[in-house]
């Protein structure tokens, strides 16, 4: 059986993502954020981890997707990008699964549907079909780049 | 003498270092008396002591550390045997050498009367001539061990008494009472004792504490995490303070305060051990100096100045590469060959001077040299060609401004590119990397006299003091260096004060304009319609300008932190901090500020000012479009005409009035420069003609208000097509004509 690999999950806007646990540092509540004016649109802000300031990168937006409803706070998942810690704030947090099929097979990572859109694809590495669900694995790098938002946005659901 | 001071202190301890392994060495030996091992290394120790005793003038120590060294190295070549009697006078040689070391140490000499030297080089004489003469033990030889601070207090034999120091039921006595009541003293005695006890001991009453004792080692990396540690402090007392402003309590308001000052004063303490001299940056320059002096064919005297300057290591750390560069630069550019400076009646010898100082909060250094100088006409040929300016913009620079130029990326006017410098990205170079760090750079220059380049420096990065602002909801820091001062306008000054040129808010403040940036364009958003102003004066590197703030909340001590990745090419911000409610607040970046709205293209300093100013001119003052003042330079007018309306007659879209047998081309100002021409009913129009040579051209004008003879401060504010910006003329902004644009509009001027 070995070193399975083990997601932390999480949901953006009906879609189910994971990110490896050993990239997550710690997963959060809302957290009190400080506007960051006239910065890339989906940076939400800044926030204050025990004294250490982290950004804030919104999955929704960095995807395309339309914004929470207002009232819906986000949860953070901080995660370790490049040698700094960026908050992802998603919609809800699942458990921490392993990838293995109903029989407690490995899985294989599978390359992305064709039909994705782009903006999805370009921030996950790959899907793992799990039982009853697919999970997004996302690379928590390219997320957290926010240099490469798309200027439209297209909702997928 | 402060070189020495420095040379003499690192020698005490390297030597204190070297005795104490003496001292195991010797005892050592004694274990194994044949260990050449170990008699090489003492014998290097009392080598090293008297070479550095003998440059720095230690006689003594120096005769004594000689006849040490004779005696040691026969020992080590094996022509004597290490037994007893010849153990006893080294180990005396050493404890002589430590209490001369002391002796140097209290009073920097090593001439202390109570350590006998030539007893001990004696005795050392006697075994290197006698083989193993017999040791006498000198009469003060366990004086010689105690350092020269505490003499004994000598009572005559006779009166040395024992005492009785009672039974321990009674309270505590003093030793001096008793003797008194015994009669074996007087009270006098007693006196006179004590004060002689009392005097080896500093003024103060506090044994002056050894070199040696003195420092310790300590990890660089330990201080860098206290230093966190210390923001961590001072951020959760600035939210304690917050919070225990409105309470009751006063046990915990008291505590408050407490911790206020115990955090303020570590902090202090802590910020203090990061603290290094410059020298240890300037120790590095003398051999760089010599090397390029030797590869340019220069020669150079370098003086260095401030070594005691004391600034953040990670500071000097990053000042490190730029300062190299600067002074490259300067044997490079700056100094002549020793030929050309002799046919300029220079010394061949050039002067590099090195020079650093605090000066309000900040470190300042400066480098200077007596070379050639940076030629301003010739920056500014390179930089039009090289496209960094237009020629208009050359005309209208001061030297200073044109000699910074030299920090433009791409800049380089070395004819051919030597190996240590002229490749044109090295200014800008230094110039991010010092304004990476918080500093500025600034060159100033004589042509033929000599060149300075002057760049400040923070003293420290992790914690500074910060003026804190509101804008709606959210709260920006700028940092105090980069202010200047606060002005409040009220609706009814408002008017009077702000005005408007071509969009560009400005206030007049004593005399000057000083251009205005609201908050939230700084943010990016549209500027509000102003009611009252709060104005926040800033400086950044030359360039003044007002920011409109919201709200001015207080000064706090704010730690720096830095921003992520994603943030760090917004030129508005400089990193973040936490404030007392746990909330981040973004620093602002005030010279990126001054970057992001174009206004440091053309920066203007007090000194610049201060150059213009020593020239008046007289101006042309008049009205154009409806209202608006503008002015001309009085030697351009050649006449001042009135032609009635139906004089003028038409060539396509051109206007011409006959004029003393020639055309006068027209050109109306308003739409020249930028302006909506006025519809007026006159029947005449009034036209100011310029001659340029041959050419000459009408200029029509709403009317001539009148002829100022003025000190002109201009200000780029307005600045556009046909106008060079704009100065306070007459108690009104007015603009100044660009006449070359305006003529070469007309198409006659060329």
């Amino acid at each position: 059986m070995g070193q399975r690999s083990q997601y932390c999950t999480f949901w953006v806007d009906g879609l189910f993502f994971g990110v490896a646990v050993s990239g997550v540092q710690e997963v959060l509540r809302y957290q009190p954020l400080t506007a960051v004016p006239s910065a890339p649109e989906a940076i939400q802000g800044l926030i204050n981890l025990r004294g250490q300031i982290v950004t804030a990168v919104d999955l929704r937006c960095r995807i395309g997707l339309p914004p929470r409803a207002e009232g819906d706070l986000p949860m953070n998942v901080i995660v370790r990008s490049r040698g700094e810690v960026v908050s992802l704030l998603v919609d809800d947090i699942g458990d921490v699964i392993t990838a293995q099929d109903q029989n407690g097979g490995d899985l294989e990572l599978e390359a992305v549907p064709a039909n994705v859109p782009s903006v999805v694809q370009d921030v996950v590495t790959g899907v793992l079909a799990l039982p009853d669900a697919v999970l997004l694995v996302l690379d928590a790098d390219r997320a957290a780049d926010v240099s490469v938002v798309p200027e439209t946005t297209g909702g997928t659901s | 003498m402060d070189d020495d001071a420095e040379i003499i202190a690192e020698f005490l301890v390297e030597s204190h270092e070297n005795l104490d392994q003496l001292d195991r060495d010797l005892v050592e030996l004694e274990r194994q008396p044949g260990s050449r091992e170990l008699l090489s290394s003492i014998f290097r120790t009392i080598h090293t002591i008297k070479g550095t005793s003998g440059f720095l003038a230690f006689n003594r120590l120096e005769a004594l550390t000689h006849v040490g060294e004779n005696l040691l190295s026969k020992l080590r070549d094996g022509e004597m045997e290490m037994t007893g009697p010849v153990t006893e006078p080294l180990l005396s040689m050493v404890d002589t050498v430590r209490a001369l070391l002391g002796s140097v140490e209290a009073t920097g000499t090593d001439t202390a009367a109570g350590v006998d030297v030539d007893a001990v080089v004696a005795a050392l004489r006697a075994v290197l001539e006698g083989g193993a003469a017999v040791w006498e033990e000198p009469a003060d030889a366990p004086g010689i061990a105690e350092p020269v601070t505490t003499p004994e207090v000598d009572l005559p034999e006779a009166e040395v008494t024992e005492v009785e120091l009672g039974d321990g039921d009674g309270p505590p006595r003093l030793l001096g009472e008793i003797l008194i009541e015994r009669g074996v003293v007087t009270d006098a005695e007693i006196a006179e004792a004590l004060a002689e006890q009392k005097t080896p001991a500093d003024d103060d009453g506090e044994p002056r504490r050894g070199v040696v004792d003195s420092s310790v080692r300590v990890d660089v990396e330990l201080l860098d995490s206290l230093v966190q540690l210390v923001g961590e402090l001072v951020l959760t007392r600035n939210q304690v303070m917050q919070r225990t402003e409105n309470v009751d309590d006063i046990e915990l308001v008291r505590a408050a305060q407490r911790l206020d000052l115990v955090a303020s004063e570590l902090q202090e303490g802590i910020m203090k051990t990061r603290m290094q001299p410059i020298g240890q940056v300037w120790s590095k320059m003398p051999r760089i100096v010599r090397d390029l002096a030797v590869q340019l064919g220069r020669e150079v005297n370098l003086e260095m100045e401030g070594h005691e300057t004391e600034l953040d290591r990670s500071l000097l750390e990053a000042l490190k590469g730029p300062l190299t560069h600067l002074v490259r630069n300067a044997l490079d550019h700056g100094i002549e060959q020793p030929a050309d400076r002799v046919a300029a009646g220079k010394a061949a010898a050039g002067r590099l001077l090195l020079r650093s100082f605090h000066e309000s909060g900040q470190v300042v250094v400066e480098i200077s040299d007596d070379g050639k100088g940076i030629d301003p006409d010739l920056i500014a040929r390179v930089a039009i060609e090289r496209g960094l300016i237009t020629r208009d913009q050359a005309a209208r620079m001061e030297t200073r401004e044109i000699v910074n130029l030299i920090f433009r990326p791409g800049f380089s006017t070395a004819t051919e590119v030597t190996n240590v410098s002229g490749r044109g990205v090295g200014m800008d170079v230094v110039r991010t990397n010092i304004e990476r760090i918080g500093g500025t750079v600034d060159m100033q220059s004589q042509v033929g006299i000599g060149t300075t380049c002057r760049v400040r420096i923070p003293l420290t990065l992790a914690i500074i003091p910060a003026l804190v602002i509101g804008e709606g909801e959210e709260t920006y820091a700028i940092p105090q260096a980069n202010l200047v001062e606060l002005v409040r306008l009220e609706a009814d000054d408002l008017a009077g004060s702000v005005e408007e040129l071509a969009g560009a808010p400005l206030l007049r403040l004593r005399g000057h304009l000083l251009p205005l940036v609201s908050m939230a364009e700084v943010l990016g958003r549209a500027r509000p319609a102003f009611e009252s102003l709060t104005i926040v004066v800033v400086q950044a590197d030359d360039l003044r300008f007002g920011i409109c703030v919201d709200e001015v909340h207080d000064t706090q001590e704010i730690v720096v932190k830095p921003i992520g990745r994603q943030l760090k090419a917004l030129p508005t911000y400089a990193g973040a901090t936490i404030m007392g409610d746990g909330r981040v607040a973004l620093i602002l970046d005030v010279p990126g500020i001054a970057h992001a709205h174009a206004m440091a293209q053309n920066p203007r300093s007090d000194a610049a000012k201060a150059t213009g100013e020593a020239e008046s001119t007289a101006l042309l003052v008049l009205e154009v479009g409806g209202g608006s003042r503008a002015a001309l330079p009085l030697r351009e007018v050649s006449r001042l005409e009135e032609f009635s309306v139906d004089r003028i007659e038409r060539s396509g879209s051109a206007e011409a009035v006959q004029y003393r047998d020639g055309i006068l081309p027209l050109v109306r100002l308003a739409p020249a420069i930028g302006l909506v021409e006025s519809v007026r009913d006159d029947d005449q129009v009034s036209v100011v003609v310029h001659e340029s040579g041959t050419s000459r051209i009408g200029i029509v004008i709403d009317r001539v208000l009148d002829v100022i003879d003025v000190t002109v401060v201009c200000s780029d504010v307005g600045r556009r097509a046909g106008v060079l910006g704009s100065a306070v003329i007459g108690d009104r902004v007015t603009d100044l004509v660009d006449l070359d644009a305006v003529v070469a509009l007309s198409g006659a001027g060329a």
